[in-house]
């Protein structure tokens, strides 16, 4: 079969960017990095598995500014797929199509993931300093 | 020729004659992880202490070990799933997107190894 270099959906170039793709395009890349995440926790796993030092060596790690730096990231991009992913469940019952639905669902469920994300480090951040 | 109706020969069969099993596999997982994770979140808020001993106490209770691995299972399946879809999606060569979805497949195959294979050292050490 001879390749034609057709223009291929969803024509990125003429196509206007808008809640609905930002958000989808968002679930995947927060997925991405939530993969990452997984490695992370059975890293973590392993380190206590391991003994008192692995462990606090890699608590040492995590606390770093890297550390901490992924660890918000992680917190967002988990509490966005979470939300996200209610939303996307909703859909698969067949609600929440209609477009004007469907935009303000996606508004909430970004303003729900950085509330969450607020919500847990300021608990973190106060059981710390306690 | 078959006497079963078209709708009959063609529930839940898609174009490729079978292929549900990823789609539901992605749902079901992510239907488990909602209250997995969540209580992975809070018990992170709420336990005493982030140190060793804290951590191994609360992980080494039979009920925390048995949700951790299926927190450890849900999750890395779940992303065996999703990192699957997104190679098939860019890695356009078809002997590289082969070669990609098998690291990929083994990858996690060998997370979720470690994960349950971490939970059970933790849980199975001397009591502390």
């Amino acid at each position: 079969m001879s390749q034609v270099s057709r223009p291929l959906s969803p024509h990125l170039q003429v196509y206007r960017w808008q809640i609905s793709n930002t958000l989808s395009i968002l679930h995947r890349l927060t997925g991405v990095a939530l993969a990452f995440g997984g490695l992370a926790l059975v890293a973590w796993l392993l380190a206590l598995a391991s003994g008192q030092a692995a462990f606090t060596g890699a608590n040492a790690l995590l606390g770093s500014l890297v550390g901490q730096l992924a660890l918000v990231g992680w917190t967002f991009c988990f509490f966005y797929h979470l939300c996200n992913g209610l939303r996307h469940l909703a859909w698969d019952a067949g609600h929440g199509f209609d477009r004007e639905v469907a935009r303000k669902s996606g508004i909430g469920v970004v303003v729900a993931a950085v509330l969450l994300t607020a919500v847990f480090w300021a608990v973190a951040l106060t059981r710390v300093a306690a | 020729m078959s006497l079963r109706s078209p709708l009959g020969r063609a529930l839940g069969l898609g174009a490729a004659g079978a292929g549900t099993e990823h789609w539901l596999g992605q749902r079901l997982s992510a239907v488990a992880m909602v209250p997995l994770t969540l209580w992975f979140a809070s018990s992170l808020l709420t336990l005493p202490s982030l140190d060793f001993y804290s951590v191994t106490a609360w992980a080494a209770s039979p009920l925390h070990s048995v949700l951790l691995i299926l927190l450890v299972v849900a999750l890395v399946y779940h992303s065996s799933l999703g990192t699957q879809v997104v190679a098939e999606d860019y890695v356009h060569a078809s002997g590289r997107r082969a070669i990609v979805l098998i690291v990929l497949r083994l990858l996690h195959v060998g997370l979720a190894v470690a994960g349950i294979f971490a939970v059970f050292l933790i849980a199975t050490r001397a009591p502390l």
